[in-house]
């Protein structure tokens, strides 16, 4: 779209800054990614670039980081139970989340706005608010835990750190699940039910795969949200459920090593990779269903 | 078909009501019931409790009141699941992410139907509607009547001996709706399936049908075959709801067996059949239908009363010409003739003189 010929002078100003201030806004948005990923190469143990990584000397750079990161103890805990604590939130995120989309789309649910706002809450107040109340909670809960079930003190742990994460995603499963239900028609799962389907059977094979964009879009959030989240960690967990976030922390605090750019850098690519991938099979699933032309 | 129905009733309504509220009931007392192998249609403006009755019978919606029944037994508990009845929807509602041939092979998998006689049943059935060569689209690739035709394919697939109609033909054009009219009516006869179809087209009700519930106001107005509701409807909603109608206020002056005189409002005297009219001195609304009304004088008997009438338009619409009179303070009274080369062509002024046979002209409730 460019200037048609009768533009004036002030709509060819305005036409030149509106894309400098977009640009501006871009840039603002990406440096702060972009310089952390050279940075994370350093052959120093320093936060700068040094005269030889501005140079392009070879000698400047080095792997020897990402090698902390995969041999570090530390930071291999770190990995490990990031991947045990995303996931399992993310599972539990989305089926309560779908669930309570599926229920909070019907039309004869009473107190619809009130339960929408109190599940949707975690992610309106302050974060640091919801993990001061997690805190005493959960510190209920595991004692209750551990004495009166007599569960081990580390798995109890991590059913606390689960469990506070799976709450602060399930307001984006909610979300993203209703926005795809407000397009679903409700007389395929009656069809469904007129050809002899059951509940079940007209849930998993009709009202799943239709709203499943939703719901993927909603895990991955959630799963973003628990892999990256920080203070409720801190607040619930202890030194045994630490996360990778929590390690960055630390690390940050204690001693400032390029380790923490190198993960930077490991998470931003997987989180570029998990992105796409999704939105193409979601592009996928929607062409296939002759949702969105082409 | 007549000869499959038997004197057992098929499908039953018994005195049902539903209220969605409370306190207005979209069905007041409404009793029906259908022989197997019926083709019936619902017929009402909307709002007339039609689809209301439906989904009862779908089991979407539970009687508030009364019972259902269908062979004999009541549905009112038993899940629509579990009812085995087919139903065609007025979008379609095919499965988006499944291809045509999976859509017609979900009810026979949910019914654990082995998967070689499945893709017979299914290939039958689209052969039914000759739709084989589109067995592996999505219904997105589709065009509506298309879609129509599986959705209706995808009701029969699983033998059904019930199948509900919501308005199906509602989204597509005129032209194809003639067409699966008469394959839906062809079809539900051939395999003596029991229907009941859903419209507030009443074309699509008298050419289908083989009995019309008109409905309004949440009770069945009249009950009748297509030919009998539209030259004999029982009163004055039958009679404006099916078809063409020209209407005449008046007062019942003489009642003598099936014939009646009607003194007009303006005092004109004209002969009728009294319907729903008991007494002398009742009001009344005379009906009568376009077609019947007779302008040669020599055809009308010699002891009928005429009508002066001026002649206000005259649409030339092919096969019949229509005539807008003024009859007795009425500017609508509308006449159709047929385009017969003897046929006189009215201008508009000129004055003429019409008449009817008294049987032709209805006098009902005010």
């Amino acid at each position: 779209m460019g200037l048609p010929p009768y533009a004036t002078l002030g709509q060819r100003i305005w036409y030149y800054s509106f894309r400098v201030i977009c640009g501006l806004i871009f840039f603002f948005l990406v440096a702060p990614i972009v310089v952390v990923m050279p940075l994370s190469f350093n052959a120093q143990d320093f936060f700068t670039f040094t005269p030889e990584m501005l140079r392009l000397d070879p000698e400047g750079y080095s792997l020897k980081h990402y090698r902390d990161f995969f041999t570090n103890p530390q930071w291999q805990l770190a990995l490990k139970n990031s991947l045990i604590i995303a996931p399992l939130a993310t599972i539990i995120s989305v089926s309560l989340g779908t669930l309570a989309a599926i229920g909070l789309s019907q039309s004869h649910v009473p107190f619809k706005g009130t339960i929408m706002a109190i599940l949707i809450s975690p992610m309106i107040v302050p974060l640091i608010i919801s993990a001061t109340g997690m805190f005493f909670f959960y510190a209920q809960l595991g004692n209750w835990m551990e004495s009166t079930l007599g569960l081990d003190k580390g798995f109890v742990g991590y059913v606390k750190v689960v469990l506070a994460h799976a709450v602060l995603g399930i307001p984006f499963v909610i979300i993203t699940v209703t926005a795809t239900l407000v397009g679903f028609d409700r007389s395929l799962t009656r069809a469904a039910a007129n050809m002899g389907a059951g509940p079940v059977t007209t849930f998993f094979r009709v009202q799943m795969p239709l709203i499943l964009p939703g719901v993927i879009s909603g895990g991955l959030f959630a799963f973003i949200t628990s892999f990256d989240e920080v203070v409720v960690v801190l607040f619930v967990g202890s030194a045994s459920q630490k996360t990778l976030p929590w390690q960055m922390f630390i690390g940050l605090r204690e001693q400032i090593s390029p380790t923490i750019l190198a993960v930077a850098t490991i998470l931003v690519v997987i989180s570029i990779a998990l992105l796409t991938t999704v939105e193409l099979l979601r592009r996928r699933s929607e062409r296939l269903r002759g949702m969105s032309p082409g | 078909m007549a000869d499959t129905a038997t004197d057992q009733a098929f499908v039953e309504f018994e005195r049902v009501q539903k209220s969605y509220d409370g306190e207005i009931l979209v069905v007041k007392d409404l009793n029906l019931s259908m022989p197997k192998g019926e083709f019936l249609t619902m017929l009402g403006p909307s709002g007339s409790g039609k689809t209301t009755c439906l989904m009862m019978l779908a089991g979407f919606e539970t009687a508030t009141h009364g019972e259902i029944k269908l062979d004999g037994r009541p549905i009112n508990n038993i899940p629509p699941h579990k009812r085995g009845i087919g139903m065609v929807f007025q979008n379609y509602a095919l499965f988006p992410h499944m291809t045509v041939a999976e859509n017609l092979s979900f009810p026979l998998e949910v019914r654990k139907i082995g998967k070689s006689e499945r893709e017979e049943k299914v290939m039958r059935a689209l052969g039914m509607v000759q739709m084989q060569d589109f067995a592996g689209r999505r219904p997105a690739q589709l065009s509506g009547g298309q879609q129509q035709r599986i959705a209706l394919s995808r009701a029969l697939v699983f033998e059904p001996e019930l199948v509900l109609m919501d308005e199906p033909l509602g989204a597509l054009d005129k032209q194809l709706r003639e067409t699966l009219q008469f394959e839906i009516t062809n079809l539900a006869h051939d395999l003596g399936i029991t229907t009941v179809y859903v419209t507030h087209d009443q074309t699509e009700a008298l050419t289908m049908s083989d009995r019309v519930a008109v409905f309004d106001d949440g009770r069945i107005q009249q009950l009748a075959p297509p030919d009998e509701l539209y030259e004999e409807p029982q009163n004055s909603f039958v009679a404006q709801f099916i078809g063409e109608n020209n209407t005449l206020m008046g007062t019942v002056s003489k009642i003598n067996g099936d014939r009646c005189e009607v003194t007009l409002d303006g005092g004109e005297i004209i002969d009728a059949k009294p319907v729903n009219v008991s007494e002398v001195g009742q009001r009344t609304r005379v009906s009568i239908r376009p077609e019947r009304v007779e302008m040669n004088k020599e055809r009308l008997q010699p002891d009928v009363h005429t009508l002066r009438a001026e002649v206000l338009e005259f649409i030339y619409m092919g096969d019949i010409f229509r005539t807008r009179l003024r009859v007795a303070g009425n500017d609508d009274f509308v006449i159709k003739t047929r385009n017969a080369p003897d046929q006189v062509r009215l201008t508009p002024g000129t004055q003429i003189e019409i008449g009817w046979l008294p049987q032709d002209c209805r006098a009902l409730d005010a």
